[in-house]
C-alpha cells in the first residue's frame, strides 16, 4: 500500500490504551495496602485474602454464574429450536413474533426492568432467583436466536435434502446435519448472552428478591455505600479467569478450524 | 430393457403466480440415461424435485417401480439425487459422507465399510475418505457426491448440473466417466443439463424442456437431426428457422449454402462475419428482413461484410416444425 | 396454501420460542401499556380506574426538563462515541487478519469483566484528588483538586465508555464486509482521497454507523447508574425517573407512563433506521 502511515496505528493505541486505563487503575489499587482509593500506600495482596474469606461476595459469584448458565441454557433451546422452526413455517404471526422476541435487546434496560418488576407483580410471583432466570432468558434469546438465523440463512438448503434424500428422517436430518452446522453460531450466542447476563445490573435489580444478589447487585450496592477495594481484587481475579478462558477457546478454535471450513 | 421403471402422469406445479411445470408425462425405463434439456428456469430442476420427493407436485402422480410415490416423504424413497451444489456434509470426512445413508439403513459396520471403500474406488478417490469435503478440489467433491449417492444402490439416480461448476476440460473427462459408470452399474440416471452438447454426448434419450412443457422427446439423434419444434432446432442444433409460406423450416447453419458466383435460390447481404470456436458464422439477411447463420469450418470464405450473396440449401435439410 | 412436506413436524420446534415470546415479551409489554392508563393507590399499589393523568404529568417542566436532559445527553454522548468508534471500526477493517482478531480480544476482554468495576476505575481517576489530581500534580502542575467526578462530564465520561465497543464493532462489521477495490476504483478515476471517502467509503459503512449510533443512543436513555454513580445526584435522566417513580416513588402507573414514551420514543429511532438502512437487523452485536 502506498503513503501508509503510523497515525491509524497510533490513533488505535491510544483509545486502547484509554479503554483500559480505568481497569488498569482497578488492579493496581487491588494492591494497595490502604483502603482509600486515593493514596498509594504499599504493595500488599490483603485484599485478595479477604476476598477469599468473603462468603458474601462468593455467594453472589456463584448466584451470577447460576442465573447466567440457566438463562444461556434455556434461551439456547428456545433461541436455536425456534430459528430452525421459523425457517420452516409460513405462519401469518411469524414476523411479529420474531420481532416482539428482539424487543428485549432493542430498547433501554430500564424498561424491560420496570415491566418485568410490574408483570411478575401481576402474576404474583415472588421475586427471586426464577423471576431473574425468566428475565435474563428474555434478554439472552435474542442474541441466540439472531446468531442462528444469520447461520441458517448462510447454509446451503441442499445440505439437508441431500440428507433426507439419502434416507434421513427431519428429525434426524435435525441432529446430523442442521444442529452440528449451527453449534458454532449457538456457542456464540451463548457466550454473548452469558456476557451480558453476567454483569447485568439493571434488569437484575428490579426483579431480584431480597434473598437473591447477584454480583453486579453486590458491587452496585458497596459502591453506593462504600467500596472496599476487594472489589478492585475480585476484578483482577475476572480479568485473569477472562484472559485465560479467552486464550483457551482461541487455542481450541484454531484446532476445530483446521479441520472443517 | 422395456421395463419401466419411473412414470411421470400429467405432473402440474405452480409457485405462486408462475405455473412451472404444465402438466408433463414422461416413462423412464430400467437402465435408460435420459436428460432434461432446457434452458434456466424451464422447469427442469422442479421436475427433478418432484421426483425426489422435495416438492409435492398440485396435480399429477409419480409412479417409482409401480408404486404411486407421489404423497411420499424424500426419506422414504428409493432414489438418490446428486446436488448441483455437490451438497457434501461439510462436518463429515468423504468415507462418513458416502456412508451416510447406508447408516441410516442401518446396514452392518463391516459391509458400510466395504461398500463406502469399493465406491471410492471406483469413483478413483479411495486414498481420500479420511479427507474433508474443504480439502477437496471441484472435481474430486463431484466424485464424492456421485459416491455418496450410488452407494445406495438407487433404482434411480437423479443428477442436477452435476458438472455444472466444473471446468471445460473436466467436464469432458466426467462426462465420459458418468457414462461409463453409469454402463456398469445399469442405474437410471435422470439428467439434468443446459448443455446440449453434455445431453448429446451421454444420452439414452433427450427430453427438451421449454417453459413447463416437453416440447420433444427422443434419441440425440432424433432431437438433432428431426426437431419437431422450432425451440427444439435453435436450442439443440442452433439452427436457423426459415419461413416461408406460412410455414416454418429448420436448417442447420452448417447446411447453408452460399455463394458469390454460384445460383441458389435466395438473394443476400452479408451482415456480420465472426469467428469463434473453430468456425466461422456468416450472418446475412433476405430482402423480407429474415436472417440466416451459415457456418463453416476454417476461415476461408471469399465474401465480405455488405456483399450480396447467393444462399440456399438442399431440400432435405430443411426440416419443417412447429412453431 | 400447501405445507412443505419436507419441513415434517419441525415447526413445533417455534412453539416454545412463541410461547414464550407471547407470554413474557408481548405479556408484559401490553401490560406496562394498561398500568399507564391506571390510577396510582394511596400508599402502595394501582387502582384499576382508568386515566390519563400519568401522561399528562409528563408534560409538568420538571419531567420534560428530564426527558430534555437525557435526550441532550444520548446527542452527546452519540456524537462522541461516533467520533471516537467510527474511525477505530474503520482503521481496524484496514489491519492485518491477525491484527483484527487481537484488536477483537481487546476490544471483548472488558465486556467480561463488570461495567461497573469499570465505572469505578474512572471513580478512581476522576476523583477530587484521584489518579489524573495526582499524575498532574506528579508532573509539577500546582492545581486545585479536581472538579470532574460527580458532574456532567463524568457522566458523559461514564457512557461515552460504557457504550463506546458497541460503534465499534458496528462500525468494524460493515467496513470489513466492504469491498475496497470499489475505493480504489475511485480513486482510479480520479476522486481525491477525500472525495473518495465521503462518497464510497462513508456510503458502504453507513449501515454499520447508523446501527453502532442505534446501540448508544438507544441504552444511554435508560442506564440510570452511570448517571447514579458518576453524577451524584445532580443529573437525572429519564431511566432515574423510572427508578425513583419505581422504588422511592412507588408511583407504578407513571414509571409506566414514562416508560411507554420512551419505548415510543425508542421505537421511533429503530424505525428510521430501518426505513434509511431497508435493514431489518442491527449490524455489530452478532
Amino acid at each position: 500500500m502506498k503513503n501508509k502511515t503510523k497515525l491509524p496505528g497510533i490513533f488505535l493505541g491510544i483509545v486502547l490504551v484509554v479503554m483500559y486505563l480505568p481497569i488498569l487503575m482497578v488492579v493496581l489499587y487491588s494492591f494497595n495496602e490502604g483502603k482509600l482509593i486515593a493514596s498509594w500506600k504499599g504493595f500488599s495482596l490483603d485484599w485478595y485474602v479477604q476476598l477469599f474469606q468473603d462468603e458474601e461476595i462468593w455467594e453472589a459469584v456463584k448466584n451470577s454464574l447460576i442465573l447466567g448458565l440457566l438463562s444461556c441454557f434455556s434461551a439456547a433451546i428456545m433461541g436455536t429450536l425456534g430459528a430452525v422452526g421459523m425457517a420452516r413455517v409460513k405462519w401469518r404471526t411469524k414476523g411479529a413474533v420474531e420481532y416482539i422476541s428482539t424487543i428485549p435487546i432493542m430498547i433501554p434496560e430500564i424498561i424491560l426492568g420496570m415491566v418485568f418488576l410490574t408483570f411478575f407483580h401481576l402474576l404474583n410471583l415472588p421475586n427471586g432467583m426464577v423471576t431473574l432466570v425468566i428475565a435474563h432468558t428474555a434478554f439472552c434469546i435474542p442474541y441466540i436466536y439472531m446468531m442462528v438465523k444469520a447461520r441458517l440463512v448462510g447454509m446451503d438448503k441442499a445440505l439437508e435434502e441431500a440428507a433426507q434424500d439419502l434416507g434421513a428422517t427431519p428429525v434426524r436430518t435435525f441432529f446430523d446435519i442442521t444442529l452440528p452446522l449451527i453449534l458454532p453460531a449457538v456457542a456464540s450466542g451463548c457466550l454473548l448472552a452469558f456476557a451480558m447476563s453476567w454483569d447485568d445490573v439493571i434488569i437484575s435489580i428490579f426483579v431480584t428478591g431480597p434473598r437473591v444478589t447477584t454480583l453486579p447487585i453486590k458491587i452496585y450496592t458497596q459502591m453506593k455505600t462504600g467500596v472496599t477495594p476487594e472489589i478492585n481484587a475480585l476484578c483482577t481475579v475476572m480479568l485473569g479467569v477472562t484472559v485465560l478462558v479467552l486464550t483457551l477457546s482461541g487455542f481450541i478454535q484454531k484446532r476445530f478450524q483446521k479441520k472443517q471450513l | 430393457m422395456g421395463e419401466i421403471i419411473l412414470s411421470l402422469k400429467n405432473i402440474k406445479k405452480r409457485f405462486g403466480e408462475t405455473e412451472v411445470l404444465k402438466g408433463i408425462s414422461l416413462d423412464v425405463e430400467q437402465g435408460e440415461f435420459i436428460t432434461l434439456l432446457g434452458s434456466s428456469g424451464c422447469g427442469k430442476t422442479t421436475t427433478l424435485r418432484i421426483i425426489a420427493g422435495l416438492e409435492e407436485p398440485d396435480q399429477g402422480q409419480v409412479i417409482l417401480e409401480g408404486r404411486d410415490v407421489t404423497k411420499l416423504e424424500p426419506h422414504k424413497r428409493n432414489v438418490n439425487t446428486v446436488f448441483q451444489s455437490y451438497a457434501l456434509f461439510p462436518h463429515m470426512d468423504v468415507a462418513s459422507n458416502v456412508a451416510y445413508g447406508l447408516k441410516i439403513r442401518k446396514v452392518p459396520k463391516t459391509e458400510q465399510k466395504k461398500k463406502v471403500e469399493d465406491v471410492l474406488n471406483l469413483v478413483q478417490l479411495g486414498e481420500y475418505g479420511k479427507r474433508y469435503p474443504s480439502e477437496l478440489s471441484g472435481g474430486q467433491r463431484q466424485r464424492v457426491a456421485i459416491a455418496r449417492a450410488i452407494v445406495n444402490n438407487p433404482r434411480v439416480l437423479l443428477l442436477d448440473e452435476p458438472l455444472g461448476a466444473l471446468d471445460l476440460q473436466l467436464r469432458r473427462q466426467m462426462q465420459i466417466e458418468l457414462k461409463r459408470l453409469q454402463k456398469r452399474l445399469g442405474i437410471t440416471f435422470i439428467y439434468i443439463t443446459h448443455d446440449q452438447e453434455e445431453a448429446i454426448n451421454m444420452s439414452d434419450r433427450i427430453v427438451v424442456m421449454n417453459q413447463g412443457i416437453f416440447e420433444q422427446m427422443g434419441t440425440p439423434d432424433e432431437v438433432y437431426n428431426h426437431p419437431l419444434t422450432s425451440y427444439v432446432a435453435r436450442f439443440v442444433g442452433s439452427a436457423n428457422i426459415f419461413h416461408r409460406d406460412g410455414k416454418a423450416y429448420a436448417i442447420r447453419s452448417e447446411h447453408v449454402l452460399f455463394s458469390k458466383e454460384e445460383t441458389y435460390p435466395y438473394r443476400g447481404v452479408v451482415k456480420e462475419k465472426s469467428f469463434a470456436g473453430g468456425q466461422l458464422r456468416v450472418l446475412m439477411q433476405l430482402p423480407d428482413g429474415q436472417e440466416i447463420t451459415a457456418s463453416r469450418h476454417g476461415i476461408d470464405a471469399q465474401v465480405a461484410e455488405g456483399d450480396t450473396v447467393c444462399l440456399g440449401w438442399e431440400p432435405d435439410h430443411a426440416v419443417p416444425v412447429r412453431e | 396454501m400447501q405445507k412443505k412436506k419436507q419441513g415434517g413436524k419441525l415447526w413445533l420446534a417455534a412453539a416454545p420460542l412463541y410461547l414464550f415470546t407471547l407470554l413474557f415479551v408481548a405479556g408484559p409489554l401490553v401490560y406496562m401499556v394498561i398500568l399507564s392508563f391506571q390510577t396510582r393507590a394511596e400508599g402502595y399499589g394501582v387502582l384499576n380506574v382508568f386515566t390519563l393523568d400519568n401522561y399528562k404529568k409528563i408534560l409538568d417542566p420538571v419531567y420534560l426538563e428530564t426527558f430534555g436532559q437525557s435526550f441532550r445527553l444520548a446527542v452527546t454522548s452519540t456524537l462522541i462515541i461516533a467520533g471516537i468508534g467510527y474511525p477505530f471500526g474503520y482503521f481496524m477493517a484496514k489491519c492485518s487478519p491477525k491484527w483484527k482478531k487481537r484488536l477483537m480480544m481487546l476490544i471483548m476482554i472488558p465486556f467480561w469483566t463488570s461495567s461497573l468495576i469499570r465505572l469505578y476505575g474512572w471513580m478512581i481517576i476522576l476523583q477530587a484528588k484521584g489518579a489524573l489530581y495526582q499524575t498532574l500534580h506528579f508532573l509539577g502542575m500546582d492545581i486545585a483538586p479536581l472538579k470532574i467526578l460527580y458532574s456532567y462530564p463524568a457522566v458523559v465520561i461514564g457512557m461515552v465508555y460504557a457504550l463506546l465497543p458497541f460503534m465499534m464493532l458496528a462500525v468494524y462489521s460493515s467496513a470489513e464486509k466492504m469491498d475496497w477495490s470499489l475505493v480504489e476504483a475511485a480513486r482510479d478515476l480520479g476522486a481525491s482521497p477525500v472525495k473518495a471517502f465521503l462518497t464510497v467509503t462513508l456510503k458502504l459503512t453507513m449501515p454499520g454507523l447508523l446501527s453502532g449510533v442505534i446501540l448508544t443512543f438507544v441504552p444511554s436513555m435508560g442506564l440510570f447508574f452511570i448517571a447514579d454513580l458518576l453524577g451524584g445526584n445532580k443529573i437525572v435522566l429519564v431511566g432515574n425517573l423510572i427508578q425513583d417513580q419505581l422504588t422511592r416513588g412507588a408511583d407504578w402507573p407513571f414509571a409506566a407512563a414514562l416508560a411507554v414514551v420512551l419505548m415510543v420514543m425508542t421505537s421511533l429511532i429503530i424505525f428510521l433506521y430501518r426505513k434509511v438502512t431497508h435493514s431489518t437487523e442491527l449490524e455489530g452485536i452478532l
